[in-house]
């Protein structure tokens, strides 16, 4: 047993070697595991797409516990990977102790942008600008003047979706309701489509006619009682348009799969040490338009929101951030 | 009288039981078109053959051995205790109070000051269902699983509402003073000049306490007066009552060592690993307790052993994740095999072991 055990150890131990010496990239999802209809599944279309179109392999691990968060990190970096990505801020903590130890590896992680180390790459996303976008099309949409927004878990970065929506509502019509719902504050909240869809009825009935999910997999549930109670709805990150076809209005895209798809094809060379901002003006974030919604959407409305998304683009206007100081002009949460 | 010596019911049963398991498992890994020689050997060659591998799995097997004991003290009263994760994450608010408000001088004082405070909320998060069961009746397993709901529930609001730092988007607490910092396998082993030893690895002194942990239940159940009351209770409640113990005494004092025991995992993962309180850190642990303390045959030696199992399989299924296409689900499912053939199986192996034996024991005669 044990002769048997060091030889096979041995060829693993080669076999590990040899793809060291090519530098796979790695990506390491984070609990909600990479199948979640929403971040991290964004995440693994971006990789997927980059081993389709090059033909190379890539090393991902869905974390199961807290624990191995650190351990994945080291255990990739060990290994050769290179570049190796984080899906989410959750890794903040374990990526500044880690990525000092390997300077030669490069880091990229998603929405963090608060490290400043030299080979880390932090992408965070404008999520206030595209919001704004789907905000101005949601007052446009709506007949009461009434729309809603239903957040995932209440921390700081899914308030900054519900201010620039709120934003973007208010530009359109200065006296437009927009009512705010978390849908708790724990990370459960991020999978518990059946309380989207309660608080979704419940803002139906004080006259919401346009719903807002930014909620990871609870939005399902907003977007499906949405099209139940025959109101419009707005999905998020990726675009989920198609999943009722006529009855919602359009998606805010974050292209978290487009950052990652970016690192994978810069690989060793990636720049690390700095902030990617991805925004209106870079692709990072935007609406969605395609056959399900053209019907929704019309020409006067679109030209607005375009003319709104070019004038972001270029700096003339700005979204408030809710981030840079945990205030919000058009809506108190 | 036994029908079978002791060292099959200790060995042999929970070996076939995992040779059984192990086999399943690897004609699922065939089904999914990965080898299983080859995975088996990464799970060895992950944890045994790397320090780090060891300080992981230890880590792991320190959680075990306090839920698995927690678990083996209730079950010698004959209470099963199903909610170790509830008191698991009370006594990790326990920690978190100490070590946050606290101000510390050293860690060897911090440590002493987290495992009071964190067996005393377990115990009190036990002690409540403990006294419905032995005044009101109301059944250990029913309170047990729903007191973990509301343990939940009270962890989620003080990392909420109360211990969260401003503006952070984490439901954590703040990070615990450098002082309360236990030393990892990596400090100690430093110390002898090994700085490259168990890098990084959570496995920390808390381990030690779980092996002072183990003997101080076996002196408990083994050698001490209550011992012998509780296993007394546990055996027959009538004749127990007959021969003096006080029930009502004895399940309340039964199920607050548990869960103290229970509570007391927390320093391992809340002061030695995150070193802050974080949600989900009990990472089902309390659950895992009762396939140890099954699988060990509700001795601390047994338990010791079943936990070393557990933490080689957790880390093993690490290093399954990172270096093969198995998916997570897997992985758990070839954890629950095991649990499913040590514990709720067992008696499928030692049905027919005992027939064998017995007729050794007809042929000798």
């Amino acid at each position: 047993m044990n002769i048997f055990t060091k030889t096979l150890s041995t060829l693993v131990g080669l076999t590990m070697a040899a793809s060291a010496a090519l530098a796979e990239p790695a990506i390491i999802y984070d609990l909600g595991g990479k199948f979640d209809k929403s971040f991290n599944e964004s995440a693994h279309t971006g990789a997927k797409r980059w081993a389709d179109e090059t033909g190379g392999s890539f090393k991902e691990i869905e974390l199961q516990n807290e624990a191995q968060r650190e351990q994945a990190l080291r255990r990739f970096a060990e290994a050769g990977a290179n570049p190796i990505v984080m899906a989410g801020f959750g890794f903040a903590d374990s990526l500044g102790k880690v990525a000092p130890d390997y300077p030669d590896t490069k880091f990229a992680v998603i929405d963090v942008f608060w490290l400043g180390i030299p080979n880390v790459r932090e992408i965070a996303f404008n999520e206030h600008e595209g919001s704004y976008l789907v905000g101005m099309m949601a007052a446009k949409a709506s007949k009461s003047g009434t729309v809603g927004f239903v957040g995932g878990m209440d921390i700081p970065l899914i308030r900054r979706f519900g201010c620039g929506y709120a934003q973007g509502v208010k530009a359109v019509n200065p006296n437009a309701t927009v009512i705010a719902n978390m849908t708790g504050t724990t990370p459960a909240a991020w999978n518990d489509p059946v309380k989207g869809s309660e608080l979704t009825k419940a803002q139906i009935s004080q006259g919401a006619d346009v719903v807002y999910a930014a909620a990871g997999g609870t939005g399902v549930g907003v977007l499906q009682t949405a099209a139940d109670e025959g109101i419009l709805s707005i999905g998020v990150d990726a675009n989920q348009n198609y999943l009722h076809p006529g009855k919602v209005l359009t998606s805010m895209l974050k292209r978290v799969d487009n950052a990652v798809y970016e690192a994978f094809l810069a690989g060793e060379n990636l720049e690390t040490g700095l902030v990617v901002q991805m925004g209106i003006s870079n692709g990072g974030v935007g609406y969605a338009l395609d056959e399900h919604n053209a019907s929704l959407v019309s020409d006067e409305m679109k030209s607005a929101v375009d003319a709104a998304a070019a004038s972001i683009a270029s700096g003339s206007m700005s979204v408030h951030n809710y981030t840079d100081d945990e205030t919000c002009p058009a809506i108190t949460f | 009288m036994d029908i079978m010596p002791k060292w099959v019911d200790i060995i042999v049963v929970p070996f076939i039981s995992v040779l059984i398991a192990a086999v399943l498992s690897a004609l699922l890994i065939i089904a999914i078109g990965e080898s299983p020689i080859a995975a088996l050997n990464l799970m060895i060659e992950g944890t045994l053959f790397r320090s780090a591998g060891w300080g992981y799995m230890l880590y792991y097997t320190t959680n075990f051995i306090f839920t698995g004991l927690a678990v083996s003290v209730a079950f010698h009263a004959a209470l099963f205790n199903i909610g170790g994760e509830g008191q698991a994450m009370i006594g990790g608010l326990g920690v978190a109070l100490v070590c946050l408000f606290i101000p510390w001088p050293h860690w060897t004082l911090a440590i002493i000051g987290a495992s009071i405070g964190a067996a005393v909320f377990g115990m009190v998060w036990a002690g409540l269902p403990a006294y419905l069961q032995a005044k009101r009746g109301s059944h250990i397993v029913i309170t047990t699983i729903m007191f973990n709901f509301i343990a939940a529930g009270v962890l989620n609001f003080f990392l909420v509402d109360v211990l969260k730092p401003k503006g952070s988007m984490d439901p954590a607490s703040a990070n615990f003073p450098t002082t309360t910092h236990l030393p990892t396998f990596q400090d100690m082993a430093s110390i002898f000049g090994f700085e490259k030893a168990f890098r990084s690895a959570p496995a920390n002194v808390s381990f030690f306490i779980a092996i002072l942990a183990c003997a101080a239940v076996w002196y408990l159940i083994w050698r001490s007066p209550l011992g012998y009351e509780i296993r007394a209770l546990g055996k027959s409640g009538p004749a127990a009552r007959y021969a003096g113990v006080r029930p009502v005494k004895i399940i309340m004092i039964a199920m607050m060592i548990s869960g103290a025991l229970c509570g007391m995992m927390a320093i391992n993962t809340t002061q030695g690993e995150s070193e802050r309180l974080i949600l989900n850190f009990t990472e089902g642990a309390g659950f895992i307790g009762i396939a140890v303390a099954l699988m060990g045959r509700s001795h601390p030696f047994g338990v010791l052993l079943a936990a070393l199992l557990f933490g080689f399989l957790y880390q093993g299924g690490a290093e399954l994740a990172l270096w093969t296409k198995i998916p997570r689900e897997l992985i758990v499912v070839i954890q629950a095999l095991v649990i499913l053939f040590t514990g709720a199986l067992s008696l499928m192996v030692r049905a027919p072991l005992e027939r064998f034996f017995m007729s050794l024991q007809k042929a000798k005669a």
